[in-house]
């Protein structure tokens, strides 16, 4: 149990990594890595969304539109379940934790259509064996460590990029992009990890 | 030529992936080959369209607050039908796309062109938006696709292109290369035309950038500042 776990966790963060690996989520990525401290806000408020989100889709999954065998709906439910979701974690956060909702509250709205979310209730389903319910709520999780580590580095990147000379047609998206490429191209260096956990 | 003009912004004054810098999820997925990037353009043309009459026609009935899940049923609705016509009639492609199929439903061009545009413009004027950013987004797909495959496979639209003695370049269409190929590919849009990539525009100011997952931190800093 614990090394599945241990597995689940270096794959998610590191060798299937959501950002530069499995390219969802790239638009926040993009979008809300101008400087560290936005970013890693961003990343724990997905942590926490998506965390809630894999059990939550899980639970309409099993026990709504397997009995029922409304399958079908599943990208309608999933995205009404994540939508109502985001409301409700904004609105407890407000009422019970002041700074927390400080911290995470301007991200949450952004979440809603955040594709790395639905992404991984999606991807949860494909999940097999007798723990389910445990490995989707965990591997909801862990995608959001990696989706965080992802979005700080790269916005470290960035920040360096705001004062480097490059040429006009590049400034901005662009350069940005390029750079993202390497990043990706570093996360590739764990494909092989697996072989050695195993 | 008004409707026309319509036509003409989506494919080139702001075509979602060169200018707008929307949609970049599918748009880096899914482009290792041509064929993946005509495929997942049409599917998103489809909802597009779909999507920006069918809101169009609702946006008087739609209450402002709950417009965005309002938006997101409507949208989500049309993804299905799409998804389940793929599944029936070209199984191939629905594999190839796998997961950014359903994705559909969160890739802002849909989401910003309902917001911007469909839900203050006429129904006519809304599908003849929805065609013309939905060619424009399957045109630059295409072409991302068809420069990976070329590099990263030697074949263009399944047709190899090189000898079995030339060795491709597989990093191009691995991750790393996706990124590479589409910031480059921006760069070249730039130094054609001569112009700087704007501030994505995803819906206007007064419109908010909820539907949006912030390409633009427009709200997100204002907010903070004033926090």
């Amino acid at each position: 149990m614990l090394a599945s776990i241990l597995i689940a966790f270096v794959s998610a963060v590191f060798i299937n990594n959501f950002v530069v690996v499995k390219f969802l989520g790239i638009c926040p990525f993009l979008g809300v890595s101008k400087n560290i401290r936005t970013a890693a806000g961003m990343g724990v408020a997905v942590i926490f969304v998506m965390t809630f989100a894999s059990s939550a889709t899980w639970a309409v999954q099993e026990f709504l539109l397997k009995p029922l065998g409304l399958d079908y709906l599943q990208t309608i439910a999933f995205i009404l379940v994540i939508a109502a979701l985001v409301q409700l974690v904004e609105m407890v956060l407000q009422k019970t934790s002041e700074p927390l909702y400080k911290a995470l509250g301007v991200y949450l709205p952004l979440i809603t259509t955040n594709c790395a979310v639905l992404g991984v209730c999606i991807l949860n389903l494909e999940i097999q064996g007798n723990a389910r319910f445990l490995m989707s709520t965990l591997n909801g999780a862990f995608s959001g460590v990696g989706f965080t580590l992802a979005i700080v580095l790269f916005a470290g990147i960035r920040e360096r990029l705001e004062t480097a000379d490059v040429p006009k047609c590049l400034e901005g998206f662009p350069i940005s992009l390029i750079a993202a490429s390497l990043v990706s191209l570093a996360f590739f260096g764990f494909k092989g990890l697996f072989q050695g956990l195993i | 030529m008004k409707l026309f003009k319509i036509f003409k912004s989506g494919i080139i004054d702001e075509n979602p992936t060169f200018r707008l810098v929307l949609g970049t999820c599918p748009t880096l997925a899914i482009t290792t080959s041509a064929v993946n990037g005509i495929g997942m353009g049409l599917a998103t043309t489809a909802v597009l369209i779909g999507s920006n009459v069918v809101i169009s026609l609702l946006r008087k009935f739609i209450p402002n607050k709950v417009r965005i899940p309002a938006f997101v049923t409507v949208i989500a609705g049309f993804v299905t039908i799409v998804q389940m016509l793929l599944k029936a009639y070209v199984p191939s492609l629905d594999k190839a796309l796998g997961i950014y199929i359903p994705l559909i439903v969160v890739n802002c061009i849909i989401m910003a062109r309902a917001e911007s545009f469909a839900s203050k413009n006429p129904v006519l004027d809304s599908a003849i938006d929805g065609l013309g950013m939905g060619i424009g987004f399957t045109l630059a797909i295409t072409v991302i696709g068809a420069i990976r495959e070329i590099l990263g496979n030697g074949s263009i639209f399944n047709v190899q292109l090189l000898g079995e003695s030339a060795s491709p370049a597989l990093a191009m269409i691995l991750p790393p290369g996706g990124f590479l190929v589409y910031g480059l590919a921006i760069g070249v849009v730039n130094l054609l035309t001569n112009r700087q990539v704007p501030v994505p525009a995803c819906g206007t100011p007064e419109a908010g950038c909820e539907a949006c997952p912030g390409n633009c931190n427009l709200n997100a800093e204002e907010k903070e500042g004033q926090a």
